[in-house]
């Protein structure tokens, strides 16, 4: 059927991947755009943008328990941690004087912290098939502050507080990610990485919450007798949306070490679970795009809050003044986290549906 | 369908489902007790009665979301109680609801491939890569879902979110999730309730098309006489959790006690 693009001739097509030609097009200038984009910025800014797409992948993940099966997590950074640790451990040096087993190949030690996460996902999921909202955000906080307990206190597997340990090696094909190589710089390698795995697990994802398991997980959000009564088993979804989430969360928290070099075992803290809640939320809940979205937003916040002292000479740049950027930075996720919930529920996605309508119509407004 | 050939509180021949003396009590509140009724192959069998008769709660004893302290019920020979509600789900049968609970996000076609759910056997990482089998089963199962929707005429609201759409819209989206389901037996909670004439009238051939070309068995709550005596085989009559009269719509429409329940005790003349 040429010429006539939009003309659905089969469900293949019309229950495809990238279904319409505005979303091929928009997908692929986007490739295009972060492909080249490496030759054009300074190593710190893709740092940067490296961090946003690690961080997009663990968004992704909560936005599959919270977003799709409705299930609140607070847990997430506990599962980062596991994840980030499992890695480290994995392809730390053997005789170092932290837990070590020399493992450096990337495909290998990525996969054994999402399944270990995912293991733990598994264990805490029977909670959520008994509690749910509020009762369930509780719990999983708990798993927070446990979490945090027991890495400050297991030193020979995190380092200790203030002491840390290195991140997991990245070595893929015998080539070391992290080091400069003959043709790239290591941020452009780790740049490059992190998009190409941002990807994969994007679409991962996105073909997981168009299926019947995705399905399936909306029913348990928006209606649990309705989906138990239409033949849905709930304790499954909910364990297998937990368990999913979990192994999400342990990539991202794997990589995230990977491209920080350095974590103090403090930092998976409640305040990384909120970031991880704050990037679903101002993303949009329940889409794929809108986690990638929020987690991009939220991690090139604080570059744009770092500037404000030289325009606003009351906000302190350094830790020590009245108000200081640092305080600045937390307050703005709690006001963005609410003017969002209040003017636009659908998030940074809405806000793209919104723009995309009015140009569909234009430059007729009805 | 004469009185004689229906005409009788007995047993069909081919009971779909068997429903022996069923108790269910909350505490010190007893919401259903001593019923007893089978509904035969392709049967439209009706149950009515005053507000708080029993009438949904023998609903979720069936569906498997209360479980009742006393009695049996036998669906297709299977003993049902103490099974979870997605178990009895898959052993094939479908409801609606009073209050509308479709999935409200969704759009039309993911509620009716929802409905669909235990038709497909693929799981979680073939869902991944969305290849081979569940590509193959997506793409059998939305033909299905296309066939009911063609068959419910809702070809227009496909692509909306149901909770967008207009209540009567909203009802028969449910009543298509039941069906994408290929029940055996179907129950239907009020399925006309809070309707104007134009969407009962709809309604009601809806329900008629669903027993003459897939002659699925019903049972339907519905408060709405005119419709029930109309579509109804046979029709139990509840008031305060027990059953007072099980017959043809023109047999209970004769019944002193069924006249007492819904008109009280001073009427003694009543033009059926």
């Amino acid at each position: 059927m040429k010429g006539r693009p939009e003309l659905y001739t089969s469900y293949g097509q019309d229950m495809g991947f990238l279904n319409t030609r505005p979303k091929r097009a928009w997908s692929g200038g986007l490739v295009v755009l972060a492909l080249v984009l490496p030759f054009m910025i300074t190593d710190d800014l893709l740092q940067l943008l490296a961090t946003g797409f690690v961080a997009a992948i663990g968004a992704i993940g909560l936005n599959i328990v919270t977003g799709y099966a409705g299930q609140v997590s607070l847990g997430h950074a506990f599962f980062l941690a596991i994840g980030a640790y499992t890695a480290a451990a994995l392809s730390g040096p053997e005789d170092g004087r932290v837990i070590g087993f020399g493992i450096t190949s990337l495909p290998v030690w990525l996969l054994a912290s999402g399944l270990v996460a995912a293991l733990f996902g598994v264990l805490v999921a029977p909670v959520a098939v008994r509690l749910r909202g509020l009762y369930l955000a509780i719990v999983t906080l708990g798993l927070v502050f446990l979490g945090e307990h027991v890495f400050r206190e297991w030193t020979s597997l995190t380092g200790g507080p203030g002491v840390g340990r290195p991140a997991a090696v990245p070595e893929l094909f015998g080539v070391r990610l992290d080091q400069d190589s003959a043709l790239f710089t290591a941020a452009q390698q780790l740049y490059l990485l992190m998009f190409v795995l941002l990807v994969i697990f994007g679409v991962l994802a996105r073909n997981l919450v168009r299926s019947r398991v995705g399905r399936a997980f909306a029913a348990v959000r928006d209606r649990d007798l309705a989906a138990s009564v239409i033949g849905v088993d709930l304790t499954r979804y909910k364990v297998l949306a937990f368990a999913v989430s979990s192994f999400y969360a342990g990539v991202a928290g794997a990589l995230l070490f990977v491209v920080n070099g350095f974590f103090d075992p403090g930092s998976f803290s409640l305040l990384l679970s909120v970031q991880y809640i704050a990037m679903v939320l101002i993303g949009g809940a329940g889409t794929i795009s809108g986690a990638i979205m929020g987690a991009l937003f939220i991690t090139l916040l604080p570059r744009i809050t770092r500037e404000l002292p030289t325009v606003l000479p009351f906000i302190s740049g350094d830790a020590t003044g009245a108000f200081t950027v640092f305080q600045l930075e937390a307050v703005l996720y709690g006001v963005l986290i609410i003017v969002f919930l209040i003017v636009e529920p659908r998030g940074l996605f809405g806000i793209w549906v919104r723009v995309r309508n009015y140009w569909r119509t234009w430059p007729f407004s009805y | 369908m004469s009185a004689g050939v229906r005409g009788s509180a007995e047993a069909p021949s081919t009971a779909v489902l068997e429903v022996t003396d069923v108790r269910l009590a909350f505490d010190g509140v007893v919401a259903v007790d001593g019923v007893s009724f089978e509904v035969g192959e392709g049967e439209l069998f009706a149950v009515i009665g005053p507000n708080g008769a029993g009438k949904t709660s023998i609903f979720n004893v069936l569906s498997g979301v209360y479980r009742p302290q006393q009695g049996t019920v036998r669906f297709r020979g299977q003993d049902l109680i103490g099974m979870r509600p997605h178990r009895i789900a898959a052993r094939g049968m479908a409801r609606t609801f009073q209050n509308i609970e479709l999935f409200s996000h969704l759009t039309v076609v993911d509620n009716l491939m929802l409905g669909r759910h235990n038709h497909m056997r693929y799981g979680a990482l073939s869902a991944f890569f969305w290849l081979g089998r569940a590509r193959t089963e997506e793409l059998e199962n939305r033909a299905a879902v296309e066939q009911v929707i063609d068959f419910l005429e809702l070809e227009q609201w496909r692509r909306y979110p149901v909770g967008l759409l207009p209540y009567g819209v909203q009802k028969r989206v449910e009543l298509g999730r039941a069906l994408a389901m290929e029940p055996k037996l179907l129950l239907l909670d009020e399925p006309v309730a809070g309707m104007n004439v134009e969407e009962t009238e709809d309604m009601a051939r809806f329900i008629l098309d669903v027993r003459e070309e897939l002659n699925i068995a019903m049972i339907m709550v519905e408060h709405d006489m005119g419709l029930v005596m109309d579509l109804a085989d046979r029709v139990m009559v509840m008031d305060f959790g027990r059953p007072i009269r099980t017959g043809t719509p023109a047999e209970v429409q004769q019944d002193p006690d069924v006249i007492r329940a819904y008109l009280g005790e001073q009427h003694k003349s009543v033009t059926p």
